[in-house]
């Protein structure tokens, strides 16, 4: 989240899209309830299905799934059409006025510098216009055709409130309502809030749909603002930190790019990834990239790292290829993998493509599964009939089942969706044998290491140099763990500009990332956390839920990742004078001297707004992008593809391209674009999605939760079930090309069918959370029927949108 | 129990006049409707509460599990799909004793303090007394308890008496995670419910309102409805709910009937015995008797 969940409270229209805020989240849907109540605000869901959200909302309308952009694209046009822009935001915050290369074009479904044998865009033509001194160039009436402005209008152009509904099934007359409900808020002084989940995510065109939205925020001027916002809900009560540690191959912690093969030294490496400004004056936060780095390496590699060593660059494992959740199990597919360690992680229930990735775990020669609970994944080799058909006599897999605690049988800190990291302590001893994450890594790395010192090996320098300090070795202590994230000073670190002023004594811990050196004096295993636990002590212990600003900042609770800031582009929340756009809800302002108020302030505190430094210092121009230069492999502009699996000939938006069908960027393995399923065979939109009375796979084994929702379903409308002779609670067959499940069939009239491109469209639900372990009835795994792709960025399957036929069981 | 006698207010079967001496605030639950998203974690907050763990059901079709009131399911979510001029709507009603005020199921109940009511309005089954017949079923307009296949005892929500009696909020209000749940004074319930309903109304509910039904005496448990001119729109919330006349005939008029007809057979052996004497019963009788009752 751009912002945090307390702030749902200060939006005058909250958007529910892409998630099911009510059902996946009803905690922090509390916010929602109290935006209503309170502040009056409207509520408005869009979704292929009518939800829990939609059950308590303003207005609903239904959407076809995987047809986001389309809509969004739809709002955009809307905007542009009708003026309800913030036109002051816009142009002096986003790039609107900046100028593209002369070559960019969009033709025909596809951006310019489109490879098709490598399905990879070379973004050359996607860049600025730069000037003598490598700043951008650009034109402030907005009227240049290769101006951002321009070039967004003439691409959303396409996006009629006709193509809209046409595309998206959603009736016209409730698409332009809700552009009316979203427009009202280019006022100053009103804001939106969209609340998102894995129903933008999980598509191939996934970081597209929240681009979209993104666009949106910023034409209407919401970023920044209290109440506004793009904000993400994060599926898991600590998800949002794991992405924070990295655990994702293409980032170190705090999202630094990590080293790839053509990295070769850290010279190269760090100066491709720290950027010159692209306007005057800006602040171009990520020029600090080797601060954070060099920071890591020291709290990974401690004195082992030094500058005559590269700080250990050497020893970082350099990507070679993708390490993402399919192309790892693609490769277990193709035999390439001898063991593989699951920690926290049940893949054969939560992976698309079940049998793929059954295949894969058959072909390793160990694995170990790390779990409270006894998952699918562990036992994917025993034979549970018609929901798990095996031989085990054929797997010749040695599985390793280490049992571990879970979060309540140990400390540790979650950080939630609005970034707040909070500390939490164990509640409870874990069961029997079962041992926390940390002693069992801890454990493993202790046996690890003197083998390696007794044998020697291949490459044991990373492994025998890895700093270890903690005081028992085989049992590091989650408060000495979240002591090394923040980090310490290793020498006096000194004020940049008063040498003999010292900000932090060695041995330290430091205050805040701004204290961060390259030089190798400071130690930081994670920059955005620096300052979680200072020389104050560990602040996200704090528990103060006083609110002195009436706006829901609290402070005091907890700590928020990066220092402490509670909204994200705060500066944004204000004209170019540092006066707030709405004074009722400011959340900072220039007061003359410095920038301060209910907030810790995005923006060099001495800034004084004379000197144009703009609010989205993460980014060289100092400005949010429209048009996206880079970063996004699929085009700087969002487009809407149908899904890889489409109940439609074919992409409507350009009917007679081929290539422009699904996600041209997005990446396909051999073998799978072949098994992608056609209409005539697989007629209906199949879409996966969670259930309030369970989380995941977990709650499976908890009575409670099975005995409110004790059985695998499906659901289906009313005109699908008439069509195919199902009643409500009769047994149905789900096929997709990659296998069936049989469930109950619930016939629902909250599943519509929708009028798309001249045809019926009907859409069959499937909650996920079955499987052959738990106290509920035992039941198929859901992904069994998904494909195998996922979103060009992220590589996030495609659950989301797929085809599936039903028949009576 | 961790109620004091001087606390109850009504017993069933129980003639003797219940003690007044202390003043008590009536309670009651609020449950809007409007807010609530049907997450069922009151029904969860139900059962580990009250440490009761119904059989693990089937899905039969609906969201509702489980699918009816059981004498371990004190609460259930009733989910209903309902079009209104073209547009639809997911009316959610959490389900479960209404606790009222004029309680049917105790004028019902024929065992003296199987059921009680407290000053404070809660109506709560003493399961220790219950004789498993029944009546508070037919009594209940609300079509609440249930007897027990294990025990053959009637059970229903208690409104976390023991809770409450300790000053806390029953569980599920202190779940609700959206906070449609509301637990207080039933005047300031009613004043809260106001202003929901002025909200409901400026966002388009001409008809919303406050399910407070008056047949019963009002209501412990009250609902904010979107539609309250339609009660039965949320599955079958009666619209003008009343004890069962049989109810009223058993316990009502008939009883000071009953009363004479008794007080008459006393008067009538009172007579017998002072212008006949006792009754005698001769040896050989008892002796008989006695032999007749005498095990094997």
């Amino acid at each position: 989240m751009t912002n945090h969940w307390v702030d749902i409270k200060n939006a005058d229209l909250v958007l529910v899209m892409g998630g099911n805020a009510a059902e996946a989240h009803p905690c922090g849907f509390k916010w929602v309830v109290e935006a209503k109540a309170s502040r009056k605000a409207k509520l408005v869901v869009v979704d292929p299905r009518f939800t829990r959200s939609a059950a308590v909302s303003d207005f609903y309308a239904p959407i076809r799934a995987g047809s986001d952009i389309a809509f969004l694209g739809g709002v955009i046009h809307y905007l542009l059409a009708n003026d309800k822009i913030h036109h002051e935001y816009v142009k002096a915050f986003t790039n609107a006025a900046f100028l593209i290369n002369e070559g960019f074009q969009f033709e025909d479904g596809l951006f310019s510098g489109y490879d098709a044998a490598k399905r990879k865009y070379d973004p050359a033509t996607w860049q600025y216009q730069l000037d003598g001194q490598g700043f951008v160039k650009i034109d402030e009436t907005l009227q240049s055709p290769n101006c951002v402005f321009q070039i967004m209008k003439r691409h959303y152009a396409r996006y009629t409130p006709e193509v809209v509904s046409q595309v998206t099934g959603t009736p016209r007359a409730d698409f332009l309502k809700i552009c009316e409900m979203i427009a009202d808020t280019a006022a100053p002084d009103r804001t939106m809030t969209i609340c998102y989940a894995l129903g933008w995510t999980q598509h191939t065109v996934g970081s597209q749909n929240i681009r979209t939205m993104a666009m949106i925020q910023l034409l209407l001027g919401n970023m920044g603002m209290a109440g506004g916002g793009v904000n993400a809900l994060r599926g898991h009560a600590n998800v949002q930190g794991i992405t924070d540690q990295c655990l994702y191959s293409e980032v170190l912690p705090g999202y630094l790019s990590a080293p790839a093969d053509a990295d070769k030294t850290r010279q190269e490496y760090l100066a491709k990834r720290t950027p010159k400004p692209l306007r005057p004056n800006q602040m171009n936060f990520p020029q600090n990239f080797p601060k954070w780095h060099t920071s890591l390496m020291k709290s990974w590699y401690g004195s082992a790292a030094t500058a005559e060593n590269q700080f250990c660059y050497d020893w970082l494992p350099k990507k070679d290829a993708a390490y993402d959740v399919l192309a790892l199990f693609e490769r277990m597919h193709q035999g390439k993998m001898n063991g593989f360690f699951c920690q926290g992680f049940n893949p054969l229930a939560s992976v698309s493509h079940k049998a793929k990735v059954s295949a894969g775990l058959a072909k390793l020669k160990y694995l170990v599964v790390i779990d409270p609970l006894a998952t699918e994944t562990a036992e994917f080799w025993k034979d549970y009939g018609e929901f798990n058909p095996a031989d085990p006599a054929a797997i010749q897999t040695e599985v390793f089942r280490l049992p571990s605690t879970c979060f309540a049988e140990q400390d540790g800190s979650f950080t939630n969706s609005g970034r707040v990291i909070q500390w939490h302590w164990k509640a409870a001893d874990g069961p029997g044998e079962a041992r926390s994450d940390l002693d069992i890594v801890g454990g493993l790395f202790a046996r690890l290491r003197a083998l390696y010192a007794k044998d020697g090996g291949a490459f044991p320098d990373p492994v025998l140099g890895l700093a270890w300090p903690y005081r028992i070795p085989r049992r590091p202590h989650p408060e000495e763990i979240a002591m090394e994230i923040n980090g310490k000073a290793l020498a006096d670190v000194t004020d940049p500009k008063d040498p003999t002023k010292v900000l932090a004594k060695a041995g330290e811990q430091l205050a805040g990332f701004a204290q961060l050196r390259d030089d190798g004096s400071t130690a930081s295993g994670n920059w955005i956390y620096c300052g979680m636990w200072s020389q104050a002590g560990n602040l996200t212990a704090r528990r103060d839920p006083a609110d002195l600003t009436g706006l829901g900042q609290t402070l005091n609770w907890g700590f928020a990742w990066p220092a402490n800031r509670r909204i994200l582009y705060n500066r944004a929340s204000c004209d170019l004078a540092g006066k707030p756009w709405d004074p009722s809800r400011a959340v900072i302002k220039w007061d003359g001297a410095k920038w301060g108020g209910n907030d810790i302030p995005d923006m060099r505190p001495d800034a004084r707004p004379e000197e144009g430094v703009m609010p989205f210092i993460m980014n060289p121009e100092g400005v949010a992008r429209l048009f996206a230069p880079e970063r996004m492999v699929d085009g700087p502009l969002p487009e809407h593809y149908e899904p890889f699996e489409t109940p439609l000939d074919g992409n409507p938006m350009h009917p007679n391209n081929p290539k422009a069908v699904s996600n041209p960027a997005a990446r396909v393995y051999p073998g799978d674009l072949e098994s992608f399923a056609k209409a005539k065979d697989f007629p209906y939109v199949a879409t996966t999605y969670r259930l309030v009375e369970h989380f995941h796979f977990w709650t499976k084994h908890s009575l409670l939760n099975a005995i409110t929702q004790p059985q695998q379903f499906v659901e289906i409308g009313e005109e699908l079930a008439r069509e195919k002779g199902i009643a409500n609670g009769d047994r149905v067959r789900v096929r997709s090309t990659r296998g069936q499940i049989v469930a109950v069939a619930v016939v629902t009239k909250r599943l519509r069918t929708l009028e798309v491109d001249g045809r019926k469209i009907h859409t069959v639900g499937m909650p996920i959370h079955w499987g052959f372990r738990g106290v509920t009835h035992p039941g198929y795994i859901t992904n069994t029927l998904t494909p195998f792709v996922g979103d060009a960025n992220s590589q996030t399957p495609e659950f989301k949108a797929f085809l599936v036929n039903i028949e009576k069981a | 129990m961790v109620w004091q006698s001087l606390d109850i207010r009504r017993r069933s079967a129980t003639t003797t006049p219940m003690p007044q001496a202390r003043e008590a605030v009536e309670v009651a639950k609020l449950i809007d409707i409007s807010q609530c998203i049907g997450c069922k974690a009151c029904q969860v907050a139900c059962m580990e509460w009250n440490d009761l763990r119904q059989e693990v059901g089937y899905c039969v079709g609906v969201y509702d599990n489980p699918p009816d009131l059981t004498a371990k399911a004190w609460t259930v979510m009733r989910f209903t799909e309902m079009e209104n001029d073209g547009r639809l709507e997911w009316l959610i009603r959490k389900d479960g004793c209404m606790h009222c005020q004029d309680p049917g199921c105790l004028k019902a109940c024929p065992a003296p303090g199987a059921i009680v009511q407290y000053a404070n309005g809660i109506v709560e089954f003493h399961q220790e007394h219950c004789i498993g017949c029944g009546y508070c079923l037919t009594g209940c307009p609300f079509n609440i308890p249930r007897l027990s296949d294990q025990d053959h005892k009637a059970y229903k929500c208690t409104l976390c008496s023991d809770r409450v009696a300790v000053g806390q909020v029953p569980a599920c209000i202190k779940t609700c995670p959206t906070g449609a749940l509301h637990f207080g004074s039933k005047e300031d319930m009613k004043e809260h419910a106001e202003q929901r309903i002025a909200d409901l109304q400026s966002r388009g509910f001409a008809n919303a309102g406050l399910y407070d039904p008056p047949g019963v005496g009002g209501t412990h448990v009250m609902y904010v409805l979107q539609h309250a001119d339609h009660p039965e729109w949320y599955a079958g919330l009666p619209q003008d709910p009343a004890i069962s006349p049989l109810v009223e005939v058993w316990k009502g008029w008939t009883k000071p009937l009953a009363i004479g007809v008794m007080a008459a057979g006393v008067l009538a052996s009172l007579i017998h015995y002072v212008m006949k004497g006792p009754n005698e019963i001769s040896k050989e009788t008892e002796k008989e008797v006695e032999n007749e009752t005498r095990p094997e």
